[in-house]
């Protein structure tokens, strides 16, 4: 699904090297983790997938089941496939969350081919899709993520996934701000649309999201590379024993 | 005090061409008018009150020659909307192409067709004269001296529907000065549209009576025409519990200066002006807003918006005056604009003078390049650069636009902004 080879990333403003030679491959149905201290790339990684400006790619590439992502403007990502959940949710007043929602889905519908969603069945989707992660019609009518609290954010996040049914998901700590119940609740969402045909890449500081979403593999990243890889016995070690041992091990 | 005489001389040039009536109580008020005007002059360029915008081209004796513009590639502004049309030629009223003006609880008369004993008598100028203090607006003035046409429309009920006044413009060189007084009686209602280029330089006065318990509903489209010259004044005051509501569409155009003039004196009124402004090119919008609270526990808003591009200027000169004793007044006045390049501009002057001591007054200003996160955000969703733009900014202006309180001219209004934005992408 999701191939990424000797990635290189630099800021582009200054002269300062992010990600130093990333090695990522994610199968269809699988979940992945990347767990790393502040500063080591995850959400540097996160964003140059998604087509985020301010970045520079000097060597590398990452491809969509054969196809490269980085020559593509960030909306053609999101039409092959790619979905990024934000760590910050962006609140744009005077949006409408609806007329964001239907104007991002049939994009992506227009841009692969397919015809557009009626007004009638939108609704009906995207009701049924609301309700299970709770959210209400008067969060739907809102202007997009404005004066949502931290843990209405996030839902929104997973139901704009969950309207868009993404092959590849990336998770960029999805957990930073919620409470226990929240974090139950947006866990759920992506477990409902874990299935053979999608993968998942979960960022996180923390241990605790990965006992709601199970992964199958735990990738540690450091220093703009990923220094070790295992399954979800390492991320026990490293809410444990945190990230020195683990790192000293590595080098 | 005499005017000094390169003053005295741009005056005399510019009203040798034009035409004097005087009879009956419009030939009083045109005389009054005239008086007045010498006594102020026209405006210049080194006038605090035109800082921003410079008004030569309003006051030479000759209207600067303007193409005609093709908008045919878009219906008419309230086109969908069942309303009474009248029509106006540069400037000229056309009978033939206008609508019968009876209409349910409107009486519609032109200007210089009526008795001498009319309720617009107590209208006529009088608003316009009102408002020439603090600062003086002589355009305004020259405007009640000379007009040529307008329309005097009472409203006695809830008008059937709404007035649509139609501005075409068919002559490249046409100079119109158009004078209409509304008077919405006690607990009437009117909606007034108003649309169209109208001329090659086009001044308009609008004086509106808004009595106790009346709303007034006042909604125009200004543009596309490039090469327009445009100022135009709204004088109003408010009875108790009435409502006054107008929002302006102003796009393109080399010179638009438009300036409102609320007066609220009874308690409890209502007065909300709003315009939302695109700009692309070698334009000039001005809004000049005045409003004063003279009275109790009134409300009003200024909500203003310009979105420019490619050297267009936006000027925004808003001010809220409380008098003494106005008492719970709630006044807000913002102004923003969106600048897509940095050839752009705006320019803002937000004032409040306050001489009561149990207010809520708030004002804000602000000039800002589009949100890159947000654009990014959209992007990341599959929404295309340009439609996320256009989302963005139709968001930003979506304030202005909320104060309009029917949904389907606020649709046609919106409809109007993506096509500009479709047109002037890039």
């Amino acid at each position: 699904m999701l191939n990424i080879r000797n990635l290189h990333v630099k800021l582009e403003e200054e002269d300062k090297q992010i990600l130093k030679g990333v090695n990522l491959t994610v199968d269809a149905g699988r979940v992945h983790a990347i767990m790393g201290p502040n500063g080591s790339g995850k959400s540097t990684l996160s964003y140059v997938l998604a087509g985020r400006d301010g970045y520079e790619v000097t060597e590398g590439s990452a491809t969509l089941e054969g196809e490269e992502l980085l020559g593509m403007e960030p909306e053609e990502r999101a039409a092959a496939g790619l979905f990024l959940a934000f760590q910050y949710p962006v609140e744009i007043p005077g949006v409408g969350n609806m007329t964001f929602l239907r104007t991002a889905l049939n994009a992506q519908r227009k841009a692969r081919g397919e015809e557009e969603l009626s007004a009638g069945d939108f609704l009906k989707v995207v009701r049924e899709k609301a309700k299970r992660l709770k959210i209400d019609a008067e969060m739907l009518k809102r202007p997009v993520n404005v004066g949502f609290s931290g843990g209405e954010k996030k839902r929104n996040e997973i139901l704009q996934m969950a309207m868009l049914e993404p092959r590849m998901c990336i998770l960029d700590e999805t957990d930073s701000g919620l409470d226990v119940d929240a974090m139950k609740l947006v866990a759920d969402g992506v477990n409902a649309l874990r299935d053979a045909g999608r993968a998942f890449l979960v960022i996180t500081h923390y241990q605790r999201l990965l006992d709601h979403i199970a992964p199958d593999v735990v990738h540690i990243m450091a220093d703009g590379r990923i220094v070790k890889t295992g399954g979800p016995e390492l991320a026990l070690e490293v809410e444990k024993n945190g990230y020195a041992d683990i790192l000293a091990g590595a080098l | 005090m005499s005017l000094p005489q390169a003053k005295a001389d741009a005056l005399s040039a510019r009203i040798a061409g034009l035409g004097f009536a005087a009879e009956g109580w419009l030939g009083s008020a045109r005389s009054q008018a005239l008086q007045r005007l010498t006594g102020m002059g026209l405006p210049g360029k080194r006038d605090e009150y035109w800082r921003y915008t410079d008004p030569t081209d309003l006051i030479v004796p000759a209207a600067p020659q303007a193409a005609l513009f093709d908008m045919s590639d878009e219906p008419m502004a309230f086109d969908g909307i069942d309303r009474l049309k009248l029509v106006f030629v540069d400037g000229v009223f056309d009978a033939a192409a206008s609508d019968d003006p009876a209409l349910a609880g409107v009486e519609i008369t032109r200007l210089g067709q009526v008795p001498d004993l009319h309720w617009a008598r107590e209208l006529y100028g009088v608003l316009e004269a009102r408002g020439q203090a603090p600062v003086p607006r002589p355009l305004a003035t020259l405007n009640t001296a000379f007009a040529t046409e307008g329309l005097l429309i009472r409203v006695t009920g809830k008008a059937a529907k709404p007035v649509n006044l139609i501005y075409l413009h068919e002559s490249e060189t046409s100079d119109a000065i158009l004078h209409h007084c509304v008077k919405v009686e006690a607990g009437a209602e009117l909606t007034l549209l108003e649309n169209g280029p109208a001329a090659a330089r086009f001044n308009k006065v609008l004086e509106v009576e808004v009595a106790d318990g009346a709303r007034f509903h006042h909604i125009r489209t200004q543009g596309r025409d490039h090469q327009r010259r445009a100022v135009t004044h709204v004088f109003a005051r408010l009875g108790c519990e009435s409502l006054f509501k107008s929002f302006t569409l102003t796009a393109n155009g080399v010179l638009t200066r438009n300036e409102v003039v609320l007066e609220l004196a009874g308690d409890d009124g209502m007065a909300h002006v709003a315009g939302a402004a695109v700009g692309d090119g070698a334009f000039h919008h001005d809004d000049t807003v005045f409003v004063t609270h003279a009275a109790e526990r009134c409300e009003s808003r200024q909500v203003f918006k310009k979105v420019l591009k490619n050297g267009a200027v936006g000027v925004f000169q808003g001010k809220i005056l409380v008098k003494p004793g106005a008492q719970k007044t709630d006044g807000y006045q913002i102004s923003q604009s969106l600048l897509l390049d940095e050839d752009s501009q705006f320019l803002a002057k937000p004032e409040l003078e306050i001489y009561a001591d149990d207010v809520k007054c708030s004002h804000g200003s602000t000039s800002g390049a589009i949100d890159e996160t947000a654009l990014f955000y959209l992007r990341s969703r599959g929404v295309p650069r340009r439609e996320a733009t256009s989302l963005l900014v139709l968001a930003f202006l979506a304030e202005a636009i909320a104060e309009i309180e029917d949904e389907a001219i606020a649709e046609d209004i919106r409809q109007r902004l993506e096509g500009w934005l479709t047109r002037h992408e890039g």
